[in-house]
């Protein structure tokens, strides 16, 4: 039950601050799929609602529940995730050249949006557990086992970006659950010294070009440096304080593809200017801080573990997508939390910091 | 409440706790950084580098698009049209809208009965156009084409047509040098201040008053500003400024007269040129060029081949020879000797010179073309006696006749308001100086007294010399605008400042246009020229094309060596209405080209007396029994 106590204690500022930034989403979502010919508001406007009150739905019930039971029930998640981007992967709906959706019938669920608190709420239960630290050969080979096989199967789909994204989930939880700090130093080294081996082998040829042409856009304008060069463009010509709402030029007449998905941030800053992007990112910097803050206040290392892992990969799906929506990154197909249009990542998004205002508000119970 | 039971939930140690704090303050660090890096790129990007994004964006998806001005129409000075604007049809294409391009290639090519290959070879040369731009398939379709496309839309999706106003001479060849043509502005003439800040690509008048009043006559194109989506495709209109038509501008022109001269000129079957004036105002009234060429041929555009003919041609159709051909005066050079001497006062009306065809001068024998006995200056003028005029030649001094030309109105550019005109040449001691380095020969007046040596003049320069001798003495500037209309009536432009003016003694005028009067009215040589009742005067010349001994030189070669013939006119004396000069190319003899200035002459007086038009042929030879008319 729902103590009084336990209300008090919900992070009021925190949730506000997530209401205003999918309000911001929603807004923008509605500018980049207006239609002046047609008028009227876009139905994807409406998909995104839905997955926004589904969203908040998923978040009030994840508060209800202590996260001590929802760790307890983690063997049962870990293996439902991976069935579920194993179904998508062999039997799911494709778009765009991979293999991420679940068709649900009214909208397409991409499991590999969950993948990201699955793998935080295994890692922390997992490293919670004395015996089973990252200094012992039973804890790397689950670690191993829990990041890896989402890893696999996401990067199989292909959605290399999103497996990507689990990667700075479990540094950070490892890298709190004790990790020693020279095994983080060689974890480094052997991530740069695999980075030319991983570029030969490891990449499809489409993500090659793509990091090939963020070095040296102007080279390949038509092909895939286009995105980045439209989208500075886009950025830029906002100005200090944008065209104005729905103005915006780039995203109207298509020069900046799937805007209000992965380069909702760049409309933004054509259409609200510099202004709306530093109010916007202020938004983002408190949600992190105010996060970590749930970390720092937790009353176990599940609740530390699980908190910080949810914010370093929320932290750096924010800061690359920023970056790439200023052509300053690799265009990769990520979305911006809580602001782009996509169902499944708002709910995943939402329900994970379900999870947060969970550690937070009960840091003083048993 | 449940036990935990596999989870350790107890309180960290403190060293763990440390390390937790560290890690916190790291990754709070990292992301603030990350965040201080993201705001100082926007600002980059936003802030300091704004205006280039900015411009970057709206050449992303704004485009200009012209719409063409009609030109200014063109009237004569009655206000009938000489130049207006047609509006013509092209058929054009969309092939993104078309799905068998093949197929409708070919069924255009049946119902407008055009040959497919040309069809095929325009697309085929625009492939690697966007397939959204639309091609000109057809310029200048027929209506029964238009008509034939617009009834099929349905079965040839992606046709369809586009008017665009086109430059229109309803007179064809009439007039055409006068007029000049029009067409796309060379890059070239981009660099011209007269085009200063037209864009590449514009029609603009090329020659004659197209040229000339080329401001006036373009208007202002319009422009749309339009939206266009990533892959080109016009979106919406943001602004459109619509073409202001050009000025209309009225003319001196009399169209009947240019009627009546190139008509003339058709009768006679020769080339030439012919200029009129009003001898009081200079107003141009007449201003033929033969041959001529259609004007109509430029306006959509000259293709290679035509331009390539009428370059070639050995006739240079495309020269106005009025203003740009230069020629030796011959005989109407006597005109000025007459004056040059009666002012000067080397000479009385009454000096008289024994012709016993030709004199010695200088140690050197010169040649008249007859024997004319004893002759006074009106009888010189009137038989064209050299011998007398050698005389002249011989008491005059190369620079007097040099000031008396230029006064008159020879020598340098008459200023008329056409392009590409050419100084006429008279010589001088400071000019042969220049030229050649050496002095001037007295012996070279000689030839100088009868229109030859080095004298070099254009037909319009003798009109404006023989206006200056009917009015008196003044150097009219010849012009042919009129009058604007800047949309409130033609207002009349203010006319041109003579080039100069002389007062002629009273004598002198009266002396020379007695002389001026016998070659047309008594036995001269310019009895072709004779309308009854209106006092004409006027001089015959030959220039020749080459000398006696250049042409035995030359033997037998295709370049035409036969001599021009001048005729110079204005009537009626004492109150001149009209002067002017037809030149005859290798017409061989100046009283050839009488006729011709009759014409004129007839056609002016009848419609001034609302009479009927004479017919060109009809009166001329009759009136002139053949005389001894073997002008120098």
């Amino acid at each position: 039950m729902l103590e009084q106590r336990l209300y008090r204690h919900i992070d009021w500022p925190l949730l506000l601050a997530l209401l205003i930034l999918c309000l911001i989403g929603l807004t923008m979502i509605y500018s980049t799929t207006y239609d002046p010919a047609e008028g009227g508001v876009s139905s994807l406007v409406f998909t995104q609602v839905c997955a926004l009150l589904i969203g908040v739905l998923g978040l009030s019930a994840v508060i209800w529940v202590d996260y001590r039971w929802v760790a307890d029930s983690v063997p049962a998640i870990f293996v439902g995730l991976v069935a579920a981007v194993g179904y998508a992967l062999w039997f799911g709906t494709s778009g765009g050249g991979a293999n991420r959706w679940i068709n649900l019938g009214i909208f397409n669920l991409q499991p590999s949006e969950f993948a990201r608190m699955v793998v935080a709420l295994a890692l922390a239960a997992l490293f919670a557990q004395r015996q089973r630290g990252p200094q012992t050969v039973m804890g790397w080979l689950w670690a191993g086992l829990i990041i890896g096989l989402p890893f696999m199967l996401i990067a199989q789909q292909p959605d290399l970006g999103t497996a990507v994204t689990l990667l700075p989930v479990a540094f950070a939880i490892l890298v709190f659950a004790g990790l020693p700090l020279r095994y983080v130093s060689i974890l480094v080294a052997v991530g740069i010294m695999i980075t030319p081996v991983a570029w030969t082998y490891g990449l499809e040829d489409y993500q090659r070009q793509r990091i090939a042409s963020f070095l040296n856009p102007e080279q390949d304008a038509q092909g895939a440096g286009y995105q980045q060069i439209q989208a500075r463009i886009t950025v830029g010509s906002g100005g200090a304080l944008g065209k104005g709402f729905l103005e915006g030029t780039q995203s109207r007449y298509n020069f900046l593809p799937v805007a209000h998905n992965d380069f909702i941030f760049s409309v933004l800053a054509e259409e609200l200017g510099f202004l709306g992007v530093v109010v916007t990112l202020g938004l983002y910097l408190f949600v992190i801080l105010r996060g970590l803050d749930a970390a720092r206040l937790a009353k176990d290392r599940l609740g530390r573990y699980l908190v910080v892992g949810i914010m370093a990969g929320f932290s750096f799906q924010v800061i690359y997508n920023v970056a790439m929506s200023a052509g300053l990154a690799p265009v990769k197909g990520l979305t911006l939390p809580l602001l782009s249009y996509g169902g499944s990542s708002a709910i995943a998004t939402l329900v994970a910091f379900g999870l947060v205002l969970n550690v937070r508000m009960r840091r003083f119970t048993n | 409440m449940r036990k935990l039971s596999n989870i350790d939930t107890s309180s960290d140690s403190g060293g763990k706790r440390g390390r937790s704090v560290l890690a916190l303050t790291v990754l709070r660090s990292t992301v603030v950084l990350a965040f201080m890096a993201l705001v100082v790129a926007f600002w980059l990007l936003q802030v300091a580098q704004h205006d280039k994004y900015l411009q970057l964006a709206e050449n992303n998806h704004q485009r200009t698009v012209a719409l063409s001005a009609p030109r200014g129409t063109v009237f004569d000075r009655d206000g009938r049209v000489l130049v207006q604007n047609r509006s013509s049809l092209n058929i054009l294409i969309a092939r993104e809208q078309v799905d068998d391009l093949d197929t409708t290639l070919r069924q255009l090519a049946e119902v407008a009965g055009v040959p497919l290959s040309g069809l095929q070879s325009i697309v085929e040369r625009h492939r690697l156009a966007p397939t959204y731009r639309p091609l000109v398939l057809i310029q200048d379709a027929s209506l029964a084409q238009v008509a034939a496309v617009s009834a099929r839309s349905v079965e040839l999706p992606g046709l369809f047509v586009q008017e665009l106003p086109i430059r229109f001479y309803p007179g064809s060849e009439v007039a055409a040098h006068l007029f000049g043509y029009v067409g796309e502005v060379s890059d070239d003439q981009l660099g011209l201040p007269e085009f200063d800040g037209l864009r590449s690509g514009v029609v603009v008048g090329k020659a004659g008053i197209e040229r000339a009043y080329n401001r006036l006559l373009m208007g202002e194109d319009g422009t749309r500003r339009v939206v266009v989506d990533s892959i080109g495709r016009e979106i919406a209109t943001i602004g459109e400024r619509s073409p202001m038509e050009g000025r209309q501008i009225k003319l001196t022109l009399d169209y009947d007269l240019q009627q009546a001269a190139e008509a003339a000129f058709q009768t006679a079957g020769f080339n030439g040129a012919a200029v009129v004036l009003d001898p009081l105002s200079g107003e141009i009234l007449t201003l033929v060029s033969r041959p001529g060429y259609d004007p109509n041929l430029f306006a959509l555009g000259i293709d290679g081949d035509a331009w390539n003919e009428l370059n070639r041609d050995r006739h240079r159709p495309l020269d106005n020879r009025a203003i740009r051909g230069r020629y030796s005066p011959g005989s109407t050079f006597k005109i000025v000797m007459a004056i040059a001497a009666l002012e000067e006062g080397v000479v009385t009306p009454e000096f008289r010179v024994p012709c016993h065809g030709g004199g010695t001068f200088y140690g050197r024998y010169y040649r008249c073309h007859a024997t004319h006995g004893t002759v006074d200056i009106r009888e010189a003028l009137e038989q064209s006696c050299n011998t007398y005029f050698y005389s002249l030649g011989e008491k005059l001094k190369i620079d007097q006749i040099h000031k008396w030309a230029t006064a008159l109105g020879l020598g340098g550019f008459t200023g008329v308001d056409l392009p590409y005109e050419v100084e006429s040449l008279i010589p001088s001691i400071a000019w042969k100086r220049e030229q050649l380095g050496e002095p001037w020969y007295p012996g070279e007046t000689i030839s100088v007294a009868i229109g030859q040596g080095p004298v070099s003049v254009t037909p319009i320069s003798l009109a404006v010399m023989m206006a200056a001798v009917a009015n008196g003495g003044t150097r009219v500037t010849p012009y042919l605008l009129e009058a604007i209309n800047e949309g409130e009536g033609f207002l009349p432009v203010p006319r041109p400042v003579p080039k100069s003016r002389v007062e002629l003694n009273p004598v002198t005028l009266e002396t020379v246009t007695e002389g001026l009067w016998y070659v047309v009215n008594r036995a001269g040589t310019g009895r072709r020229g004779l309308v009854v009742g209106r006092d004409v005067i006027g001089k015959t010349g030959t220039a020749q094309v080459i000398s006696l001994q250049g042409r035995l030189a030359a033997g037998n070669t295709s370049r035409d060596l036969r001599d021009h013939g001048w005729f110079l006119f204005a009537a009626p004396a004492g109150k001149p209405e009209l002067a002017g000069v037809v030149f005859g190319e290798h017409n061989e003899h100046g009283y050839l080209s009488a006729p011709i200035a009759k014409h004129i002459m007839e056609t002016y007086f009848a419609k001034q007396d609302g009479r009927p038009l004479p017919v060109p042929g009809l009166s001329g030879e009759r009136s002139s029994n053949r005389l001894f008319e073997t002008a120098n």
